[in-house]
């Protein structure tokens, strides 16, 4: 017989909104709380290493959206390209990670942090020396293993129960 | 059990006791409503595994406050083509007998603005006033959906008052008095006990006259943007929310004096048992509406004449029979009986409750 009619479902209801009472938000509270984000994240700007660069402009041929602009010169005496320019207009940029993942030489890497608002467009439009690996922009393993086994696992919720109703 | 004897007169006589009371209503009605607002908004969001306001101060208690301030230095926005004068007075008509209702809330023995003798009476009249409010915004803005929500308030109102006036001549009948405080005083047991069925039935209809959830569908926010509210901003909005609130917390109030026993209690002081006793019902009011989504208009109508209707007649057929023919039978027996009667039914009654000659689902 079912009883959902007779007030059951409702009571049904009201003991699940009651366990809810107890039981620890789920709510991130962003600038001071943060989760792990994915391992792979396509995250902050492109990231570049220059010594492993060789210029070939792969990365440039693959871009759909024509963001990468590199400039080389020969260099006789070395026998190899000189990038004179390397520049990504980060306003255009779609994360689609094509660039990374044609790089021949691993040169190129999809960020692993995630705030990239600027205030200015012009900011967007990063050159050669922005483009480097520092603390802030550190590379993601978006198509590189490697650099993906050293990072933390993603998280989904906070977890601990330190501060978890209000944050602090 | 002594009777709490009532305190002789005030000092001061009637116009001291008349503005000291006055002052101690709108206090208490203004900050209950604000502690109201904080407590819905944080225990909805708790129940929804959420956090709700938490910035504006500790646990975001001073929430209600920065939107209070908010809403007074908005903008006040009239429709063009409204009508500007009932535009502006529907706020007033609103809030006015919401504040009124506390004239004769018990908030301990003797402490009450005025004992009529027909307390509960005048509390029937008077927040029904608050209707004409809605239907005043509703009507003035001009607006296609103000003007459905402020005529669902108004059905809904026209069809749920029946069954609260009528479970509320239960608790009348048993109290013999009309008077909250001899309510109050008549009630050795809670009433809630005594009238299990009528304390379902005042609370489901009530729920429904003040819009609560699961009955809100006067201010529908998916079908009907805000209901009657839509065209008001700034502190005519602010105005028409502290009505809304402002029933709600008279709703537990009555709910609170009617069946709970109003300030009796052991132990504590009277008025904290008081405001104890509201402070739960209105958090049962914020559980039921985190937790029942919103009813038809066909549904609406249908539970009150069908549902709450008759089974507030038989309430009142049955309780005046218990204290005609019963009146030496001890009361613990009359309260197993009376859930009983409740149980059967309720469970009568579901099983008969259609929709449409059951065509159409519950």
């Amino acid at each position: 017989m079912k009883f959902e009619r007779y007030g059951i479902g409702i009571a049904k209801g009201l003991s699940v909104t009651l366990r809810h009472l107890l039981r620890r938000p789920v709510t991130t509270q962003y600038p001071e709380q943060r989760l792990v984000t994915s391992r792979r994240i396509r995250g902050n700007e492109l990231i570049w290493d220059k010594n492993k660069c060789t210029g070939c402009a792969t990365c440039a041929k693959t871009c759909p959206q024509g963001v990468i602009q590199i400039v080389t010169s020969v260099s006789a005496e070395e026998n190899k390209y000189k990038v004179e320019k390397f520049e990504v207009d980060m306003g255009y940029c779609i994360f689609c990670g094509l660039c990374v993942e044609a790089c021949p030489y691993e040169a190129l890497f999809m960020g692993y942090a995630y705030e990239r608002a600027r205030y200015r467009r012009r900011e967007l439009i990063l050159a050669k020396e922005d483009l480097l690996a520092s603390e802030a922009r550190k590379p993601s393993g978006y198509f590189r293993p490697k650099i993906e086994a050293t990072l933390p696992r993603q998280t989904l919720l906070l977890d601990g129960d330190r501060g978890r109703r209000d944050g602090h | 059990m002594a009777m709490p004897m009532l305190p002789p007169d005030w000092p001061g006589g009637f116009w001291a006791h008349w503005g000291v009371f006055v002052v101690i209503i709108f206090v208490f009605v203004l900050a209950t409503i604000m502690g109201f607002i904080w407590f819905e908004r944080r225990a909805m969001a708790i129940m929804q595994a959420r956090l709700g306001p938490n910035r504006t101060g500790p646990f975001g208690v001073f929430q209600p406050v920065a939107d209070a301030l908010k809403l007074l230095i908005k903008e006040d926005i009239v429709p063009a083509k409204g009508d500007k004068l009932v535009h502006w007075l529907a706020p007033v008509v609103a809030v006015v007998p919401v504040l009124m209702i506390f004239a004769v809330v018990p908030f301990q023995g003797g402490a009450i603005l005025a004992d009529l003798n027909i307390g509960i009476l005048y509390i029937v009249a008077i927040s029904s006033v608050t209707t004409v409010g809605v239907f005043m915004a509703g009507w003035a803005s001009n607006n296609k959906y103000s003007l459905l929500g402020a005529m669902r308030q108004v059905a809904s109102v026209v069809s749920y008052e029946i069954p609260v006036v009528l479970s509320i001549i239960g608790v009348v009948l048993l109290a013999g008095s009309l008077s909250m405080q001899q309510i109050v005083i008549a009630q050795d047991i809670p009433f809630i006990l005594l009238q299990p069925l009528g304390f379902l039935l005042f609370f489901i209809g009530a729920c429904a006259e003040i819009n609560r959830a699961p009955f809100d569908l006067m201010e529908a926010d998916s079908e009907i943007v805000a209901g009657f509210n839509t065209e008001y901003s700034g502190m005519k909005f602010g105005l028409l929310f502290t009505a809304e609130y402002g029933e709600a917390l008279a709703i537990s109030a009555i709910v609170t004096t009617l069946f709970l026993g109003g300030w009796r209690g052991p132990v504590l002081p009277p008025w904290l048992w008081f405001l104890i006793k509201v402070g739960f019902v209105f958090f049962v009011i914020v559980w039921i509406r985190t937790t029942v989504p919103r009813v038809r208009i066909d549904q609406l109508m249908a539970l009150a004449w069908k549902f709450l209707f008759p089974l507030a007649l038989l309430n009142l057929l049955i309780t005046a029979v218990e204290i005609l023919v019963l009146p030496a039978v001890s009361p613990w027996v009359l309260v197993g009986v009376n859930i009983a009667v409740m149980i059967v039914l309720v469970f009568l009654w579901s099983r008969l409750f259609k929709l449409g000659w059951g065509r159409v689902e519950v």
